[in-house]
């Protein structure tokens, strides 16, 4: 068992790769919580059971007569969150510390792949309860899909299977949670770690002279072993603490007031309330995607150094940009719901362009403000530039995905959280 | 060895034609390769599109609402078992509105005192024919046949017609 264990690691390690703050241990952390997302997962299948008319049954019978049935589950539950913003941080972490350079690039795009393989595990495993929460959330998800061009409504009744959710939804559901997706998340993640190896372990700035190489049994392993200790303890604290929801069993004749989209589509729900769904769910985040995925590829003129945010001008430009992003996404959201809504103010145009091309025109030129006035001025490297950009992607998307959770109530009307 | 093999392919192709026996067949495995790619492709393709979501042409399903009298002009009934609202109009004519919001899918509700129907979703509204009244949704509610025999309403619910506006045409009448 421990020759395996330290099979996995490299004899040497350099000392400064074990600084808490090089990666937080992130990666690690998000490994460990996919395992027990597995080991908890196949333990719910034992008594849960994918049909519209036994589902929800099934997850009852769970918490009222099975012993530790609600801890597993809610440990399934918290673990996914879990791992899901784990997951986030520890590529926010690869990208600010610039681990994504030259053998590496392959290794980002698997990142990203990775990613967003987490959001659609979780977002497969939200329909399973089949209650009130989940039907209309998914309901709502999906619909968006059908908004795509070319063959939207059709690759939106293929994974539906039909027009609305049914016991087709249900199955292709429940395999691509318990089947395709953890098959390939772990095939994948497998691999994901072994780049790291082969790209020499974590990314760390120029060598120093004063930087050693140290055996990875006791300093590397126990340091694991203490970052796994401590996420195990508040995620069972959590499950302990804190039920996973489950409300009242599925009807389609009713829907939930509000019907919120799973929490990390929120942003782009958000997004949909000021948007066209043309706009809003698929050329806005695929521009997002391609961008991130273009990010190793661009030709920067000199190489990251390694440090986070790359120079004490790159964190200025970032911190700024920030506070630049909050703000106009905040005005944005405030002025779109209370000042003027394009599609009623101009009620004879088609709505993509009222509620499409105007409102992004306006933002472009706000976004093309603080280029010339701020960014500009700064004389950024290209790097820090595009640092710049993922900043205000990040930051803006992190406003509207906190806006969709807690400032919408009912009928979707923006509100204090203590009042929804 | 190796040497022996190069030096043969060499001499076997000379000429314009350059293409060598080995090279052939390294062509071949690849086409060959490309071919069972795409079979498999339209395999999995077909296994997925050809079992969900089959319109079975079942023959039309009715579903009986009741006589033509007891529903008054301008009324709304719901049947939640059929998933619609019968909605009679002004002019006497019926319609069997879905209940499904037209924007993301969520349930209409009919507001008798606002004359309306108002998805709890995104407030989309529509009116009792199922035209808009409030965007975020652009299309008209979606609509099952009527037929009207004997003095009876009956309701298709086998056919779902989508469409993006109402119209007069889509509204049955008492004969």
């Amino acid at each position: 068992m421990r020759s395996i264990f330290l099979h996995l690691h490299p004899v040497k390690v350099s000392e400064s790769a074990l600084k808490l703050d090089r990666t937080f241990g992130l990666g690690g952390m998000a490994a460990i919580l996919i395992v027990i997302q597995i080991f908890t997962g196949i333990m719910l299948r034992f008594y849960y059971v994918p049909s519209p008319a036994s589902a929800y049954d099934s997850i009852v019978y769970l918490k009222e007569h099975v012993l530790f049935g609600p801890f597993i589950r809610n440990i399934h539950y918290w673990s996914g969150v879990f791992l899901l913003l784990i997951a986030f941080l520890h590529f926010l972490r690869v990208f600010f510390t610039g681990a994504y350079r030259g053998v590496r690039k392959i290794n980002w795009l698997f990142g990203l792949f990775l990613l967003l393989l987490i959001v659609f595990s979780n977002f497969t495993g939200y329909l399973l309860p089949w209650d009130q929460l989940a039907y209309w959330a998914i309901t709502v998800s999906t619909n968006i899909i059908g908004y795509l061009p070319l063959g939207g409504t059709a690759l939106h009744e293929m994974i539906v299977g039909g027009k609305e959710l049914n016991a087709g939804t249900l199955q292709n559901f429940f395999t691509f949670h318990t089947a395709l997706f953890p098959l390939l998340l772990l095939t994948l993640v497998i691999y994901h770690f072994w780049r790291v190896r082969k790209a020499g372990g974590v990314f760390l700035p120029q060598k120093s002279e004063k930087d050693e190489m140290v055996p990875v049994m006791p300093n590397l392993v126990f340091r694991e072993f203490i970052v796994a200790l401590l996420l195990l303890a508040v995620l069972f604290t959590s499950a302990a603490l804190f039920d996973a929801p489950l409300l009242e069993k599925a009807n389609p004749a009713y829907s939930m007031n509000p019907t919120k989209a799973p929490w990390y589509f929120a942003g782009v729900q958000e997004l949909l309330m000021h948007f066209h769904p043309f706009f809003a769910a698929f050329l806005i985040p695929l521009a997002v995607i391609i961008f991130l995925a273009w990010i190793p590829f661009m030709k920067f003129g000199q190489e990251h150094n390694g440090h986070w945010f790359i120079s004490d001008l790159g964190k200025q430009s970032s911190t700024v940009t920030a506070l630049f992003a909050v703000l106009v996404t905040l005005s944005g959201i405030l002025f779109n719901a209370w000042v003027v809504n394009f599609e009623i103010l101009i009620p004879g145009i088609p709505a993509i362009i009222s509620n499409g091309i105007i409102p992004l025109i306006i933002l472009t030129v706000f976004m093309m403000g603080f280029y010339l006035f701020y960014l500009k001025k700064l004389a950024l490297t290209k790097a820090e530039f595009v640092q710049a950009v993922f900043v205000f992607i990040i930051a803006a998307f992190i406003v509207l995905t906190l806006t969709g959770i807690f400032f919408r109530g009912k009928d979707m009307e923006l509100s204090f959280p203590w009042k929804i | 060895m190796s040497g022996y093999l190069k030096n043969s392919v060499k001499t076997e192709t000379p000429g314009v034609n350059s293409l060598s026996r080995r090279g052939f067949f390294g062509m071949a495995w690849k086409g060959l390769g490309i071919l069972v790619g795409l079979e498999t492709l339209g395999m999995i393709t077909a296994y997925f599109f050809s079992g969900k979501n089959k319109n079975t042409g079942a023959p039309r399903q009715l579903l009986e609402a009741g006589p033509v009298d007891s529903f008054g002009l301008n009324s709304v009934s719901a049947f939640m078992g059929g998933r619609f609202y019968l909605a009679r109009q002004q002019d006497g004519g019926f319609i069997a509105l879905s209940l499904r919001c037209t924007h993301l899918g969520c349930s209409v509700s009919w507001e008798a005192d606002k004359n309306r129907f108002i998805c709890p979703c995104h407030s989309s509204a529509f009116d009792i024919s199922g035209e808009v009244l409030n965007p975020p949704a652009a299309r008209a509610l979606s609509y099952y046949p009527v037929l009207i025999e004997n003095g009876l309403v009956k309701v298709d619910i086998g056919t779902l017609k989508e469409r993006t506006r109402s119209g007069k045409d889509q509204l049955s009448y008492a004969p």
